[in-house]
């Protein structure tokens, strides 16, 4: 996991060699400082106020610290605690059991929403907003309103399932099913967030490449597993990516589902984290854990970098 | 020539930083203090503003710069402050943070200029050692609401101050039917009620040196049981909606709801509601106890204005002006010693018996209190006491589990 | 043909059942900030008894909302362009400046999301405090100046950019800013709209930056003075419900104008 290996797996090699200008002592330089006026914008700011932070919170990890008196250094204490703390991880794989639920939902629904959108159906700037609006309504009504339709005794999903037979579980009431629930409830909210981005990505597929297969007599699922999937992939690539690096950091969901509950059952890593920092008053704990998060995270992104080269088509 | 300029600008440029420096440590010099708080957030930024008002009038050398914010993200920030030391010279605190602020340090000691004002109880609450480290701004304080109609129609007596738990209980069996959809009673799962009904049936939460808890006792699971036993049976369970946001409150609003353990702070919510109702003091069990909910506030030990930061705690906390602020806008109760100025309290409306308000407060029972793990010790508690009252524990489990949670908490 | 017919009725049905079901929670907040009083229900009349708009004149009349709404609008808009130029032009290097240790870079550059904000507050807030940028709008802006997920987003729109249409300008005798602003930019509308949509939607609804660095009254954003709504006590649903429509609107104003430039855009620029 080294950056080495990051580094050579991040350049494009499906990518042709771009023209690149003559190797001169004069346009090097100017070469590179074309470089640099292209990415300082972005690096300062960067390096100032999201990596400056994170080095400061690498060197909180190797304290103890309540925020209230000063901090005082404990070497590696922090990371041996959490990993003898057997919370450190049920709350890992609370979170990897979140992941895994949402994401193959969360793609395929907002995939199959995009293409839906994407036809020349009738009203469908309207139904894009209304597919959005759940993105940008908030947690809190989100969190009610799905608790409410997941009531075990009296909920409309309980109901239904009684009605053909099924006796409905507890839902967000039961250890077992609380974080089915929550899993529920984020691929819906998120699903316009998907669709957005996706149906951005099929804009930017040219309609020529479909009418040529369709004179191939290529059927709907024929275009859609031959042009539309592949020309997609670096925005299901994107989705993938981001949607991992946000699952690792789910947090406003099931503090407003749940709260972690029944007895911790649906705690995830970032609310341990905000509970140790701001709560339990045990802050570097709190930047133990996130690095050994941002570790995990990073990992995981690296397999998915590295296998990009197998499936995602830039153009 | 141009360094000796430059020189003499530097010179001229120190000596004004070092002067200004020195005006604004002197004590005797107008000073401006800031106060950040959460007590007036959400309707009471004007009567915050009026007692300001009052206190520069009063002290025209003092300005008091206010900031306000949200109570759920007060914490938040506040640690924040605390950890970057931008924390203001007089900030709000809860008592159940009290004991961590004060054993870090955090707290100023005061010199109280009158501590007869304040009702005693309340005043040593934030008292270590008998030196006050932070003075109460307000309380309020938990009282059993009734639907006297369901009591009417069902002929029973109405609670009173006599009520123990087997009243109660009584009661609340003969009131419930789940077939009309009415329940005879509410009382949260929590740690704020547990506490609470352990002090009712003479048991303690913590051992007397705060290193372990002591609730893993007869008269603690009998507590328990008290809380838990009421889910399902006179209590909707949490799949009917137990225990979310204001469900207790709109059922009692509903006319579906006989008693309801809640705080007073529902006064105004439910003055309205089609049908007669009434509070009492909360029945105990062998002893009666009431939970009272205060805030307060502190002065930073780092701050350069202690002496100006205290006299506008005080004024805050105990001034006159404060007392009758607080009294016409209904704003929770001035923790002050002296009941004739409360009196007219007493005739603000309904509930029409406002005096078990302060009959509750003959029997105090204030939260336990760690310096370091207290909310963990309460997250804990809680979490457990639903898992008895899902079921998925017997008491006896739950509370064994919470004790060998908690005390690894705490003992550390 | 009758089989395509059927499958053309059955994806509207299946579409506008899904968005009545997408509507529904918007609808109910609207319901609840409608019905003065009633609480926290969870099933709503669907006509309340007595609709009023009280909630909303108080919610005017007892805070500075204007002013709130101002300053959420203010570093939304300030925060959304800045973040289009710092990420178009690194997402730019990242695609078609080809320089050693690049991927390097972009490694690092998507790093900086993968750990929670939560853990970054204090020490940010430390260094605030020493640019003595504490409550002043610069100091919630700064940290929201470059976004990774913005670069990373551009990135893939400008790998799929053909290279050839470089090339050509290349021939002409164009440089990076020149191809960066009439070839590039041109060819990644949609994902600019996108971005668009994005980063005000986070400065928006962002939280727990702009709580601890903006204390004055005056510099309070949106999300904070809603969550100021809520008492230690008792909360008045209805007063939160009428912010909550009054805070998702814009957005979804600023998604239906995006959506509608993304197509023209796409239509207009002709190269794809």
């Amino acid at each position: 996991m080294s950056v080495s290996t990051l580094q050579t797996s991040l350049v494009d090699r499906s990518a042709p060699a771009p023209v690149r200008p003559v190797r001169r002592a004069g346009t090097r330089a100017r070469y590179a400082l074309t470089v640099l006026a292209f990415l300082l914008p972005s690096a300062i700011p960067l390096t100032l106020f999201v990596l400056g932070p994170m080095i400061a919170a690498a060197w909180v990890s190797l304290n103890e610290w309540n925020l209230i008196a000063p901090m005082r250094f404990v070497g590696l204490e922090n990371f041996a605690t959490l990993l003898s703390d057997p919370t450190t991880g049920e709350v890992f794989l609370h979170t990897v059991f979140y992941i895994v639920g949402y994401l193959p939902l969360v793609y395929l629904g907002g995939l199959a929403l995009a293409l839906a959108l994407n036809t020349a159906l009738k009203g469908r700037s309207f139904l894009r907003g209304v597919y959005f609006l759940p993105v940008v309504t908030s947690w809190i009504v989100v969190a009610l309103v799905w608790r409410w339709l997941l009531n075990p005794s009296n909920g409309i999903v309980n109901s239904a399932l009684a009605a053909v037979g099924i006796e409905g579980p507890g839902w967000w009431t039961d250890p077992l099913w609380a974080m089915p629930s929550i899993i529920i409830a984020s691929a819906w909210k998120d699903l316009g967030f998907v669709m957005v981005i996706l149906l951005a990505g099929l804009q930017a597929i040219d309609p020529d490449l479909y009418d040529a297969a369709k004179m191939d007599g290529a059927g709907w699922w024929r275009r859609l597993f031959s042009v539309t999937l592949p020309l997609l992939s670096p925005s299901t690539f994107f989705v993938l990516v981001i949607s991992l690096i946000n699952g690792f950091q789910v947090f406003d969901q099931v503090y407003a589902m749940t709260g972690g509950g029944p007895n911790g059952a649906s705690e995830v890593v970032v609310q341990r984290i905000y509970d140790l920092t701001f709560r339990y008053g045990q802050a570097g704990e709190a930047a133990a854990l996130s690095w050994m998060l941002f570790i995990v995270i990073l990992a995981v992104t690296l397999v998915q970098v590295r296998g990009q080269r197998r499936w995602v088509n830039y153009g | 020539m141009n360094r000796t300029l430059l020189a003499t600008a530097g010179i001229v440029g120190i000596a004004a930083l070092v002067l200004t420096g020195c005006t604004t440590q002197a004590d005797d010099g107008p000073v401006t203090i800031t106060y950040t708080n959460f007590i007036s957030n959400d309707g009471n930024e004007e009567n915050l503003q009026a007692i300001v008002d009052a206190f520069e009038a009063e002290n025209p050398d003092i300005t008091v710069e206010v900031t306000t914010l949200p109570y759920g993200d007060y914490g938040t920030a506040l640690q924040t402050d605390l950890a970057a030391g931008t924390v203001s010279d007089v900030f709000d605190i809860e008592y159940s943070n009290y004991a961590a602020y004060q054993a870090n340090g955090v707290l100023a000691p005061l010199e109280v200029a009158n501590p007869e004002a304040y009702r005693q109880s309340l005043l040593e609450a934030y008292s270590t050692d008998g030196t006050s480290y932070a003075l109460p701004s307000s309380f309020s304080d938990v009282v059993l609401y009734y639907n006297a109609d369901l009591f009417d129609a069902a002929g029973l007596e109405y609670p009173n101050s006599d009520w123990t738990w087997a009243d109660e209980k009584a009661a609340a069996e003969a009131l419930t039917d789940q077939a009309a959809g009415v329940w005879g009673d509410h009382q949260p799962i929590s740690f704020y009620e547990y506490y609470k009904v352990l002090a009712q049936n003479g048991g303690q939460f913590l051992n007397d040196d705060k290193t372990a808890v002591a609730f893993n006792t007869p008269e603690g699971i009998e507590a328990a049981e008290w809380l838990v036993n009421k889910s399902g049976t006179v209590m909707p369970t949490i799949e009917q909606g137990q225990g979310t946001a204001d469900f207790d409150t709109n059922l009692f609003k509903d006319g579906k709801l006989a008693m309801l353990h809640t705080g007073i702070w529902v006064f105004g919510s439910v003055a309205d509601v089609p049908f007669n109702w009434d509070i009492a003091v909360e029945p105990g069990n062998t002893v009666q106890a009431s939970a009272v909910f205060s805030n307060a506030v502190g002065v930073s030990a780092t701050s350069e204005h202690i002496e100006a930061a205290t006299k506008w705690a005080e004024f805050l906390t105990s001034s006159d002006v404060m007392v009758q602020t607080r009294l016409d806008a209904g704003w929770e109760l001035p923790p002050i010693s002296d009941e004739a100025q409360l009196a007219t309290y007493l005739d603000k409306g309904k509930p029409a018996n406002r005096q078990a308000v302060f009959d509750s407060l003959d029997g105090i029972a204030l939260p336990p209190v760690v310096a370091n793990g207290q909310t963990e010790m309460q997250d804990i508690i809680g979490e457990e006491l639903v898992e008895a009252q899902a079921g998925r524990k017997t008491v006896e489990e739950a509370l064994a589990s919470a004790e060998e949670r908690i005390n690894a908490v705490i003992g550390g | 043909m009758g089989r395509r017919r059927l499958g053309w009725i059955a994806l509207h049905v299946i579409v506008v059942l899904g968005a009545i079901a997408m509507f529904f929670p918007f609808l109910w907040t609207i319901i609840t900030s409608i019905s003065p009083g009633v609480g926290l229900t969870v099933t709503p009349a669907l006509f309340p008894e007595n609709p009023s708009l009280e909630a909303y004149a108080r919610l005017f009349a007892e805070r500075p909302f204007g002013r709130v709404i101002l300053n959420s609008l203010g570093l939304a808009i300030a925060t959304t362009l800045v973040q289009l130029v710092t990420s178009s032009t690194a997402a730019y290097a990242f695609s078609r400046l080809p320089f050693r240790g690049r991927g390097a870079v972009f490694a690092v550059y998507l790093a900086t999301m993968m750990i929670p904000l939560q853990v970054l507050i204090v020490p940010l807030f430390v260094e605030l405090k020493t640019f003595g940028l504490l409550n002043t709008y610069l100091g919630a802006l700064l940290p929201t100046f470059a976004s990774a997920f913005g670069i990373f987003l551009l990135r893939q729109a400008i790998n799929q950019v053909p290279r050839e249409l470089d090339e050509a300008a290349t021939l002409d005798g164009a440089g990076h800013f020149r191809i960066f602003w009439t070839i590039v930019l041109p060819n990644i509308r949609p994902a600019l709209a996108t971005l668009t949509v994005f980063a005000f939607m986070g400065s928006w609804n962002s939280f727990l930056w702009p709580l601890v660095v903006l204390r004055k009254p005056e510099l309070q954003t949106l999300p904070i003075a809603l969550a100021g709504l809520q008492g230690q006590y008792t909360t008045e649903w209805d007063i939160i419900m009428a912010g909550s429509v009054v805070s998702i609107l814009p957005m979804l104003a600023l998604y239906i104008f995006a959506q509608k430039y993304v197509i023209q855009g796409v239509a207009s620029s002709g190269i794809k």
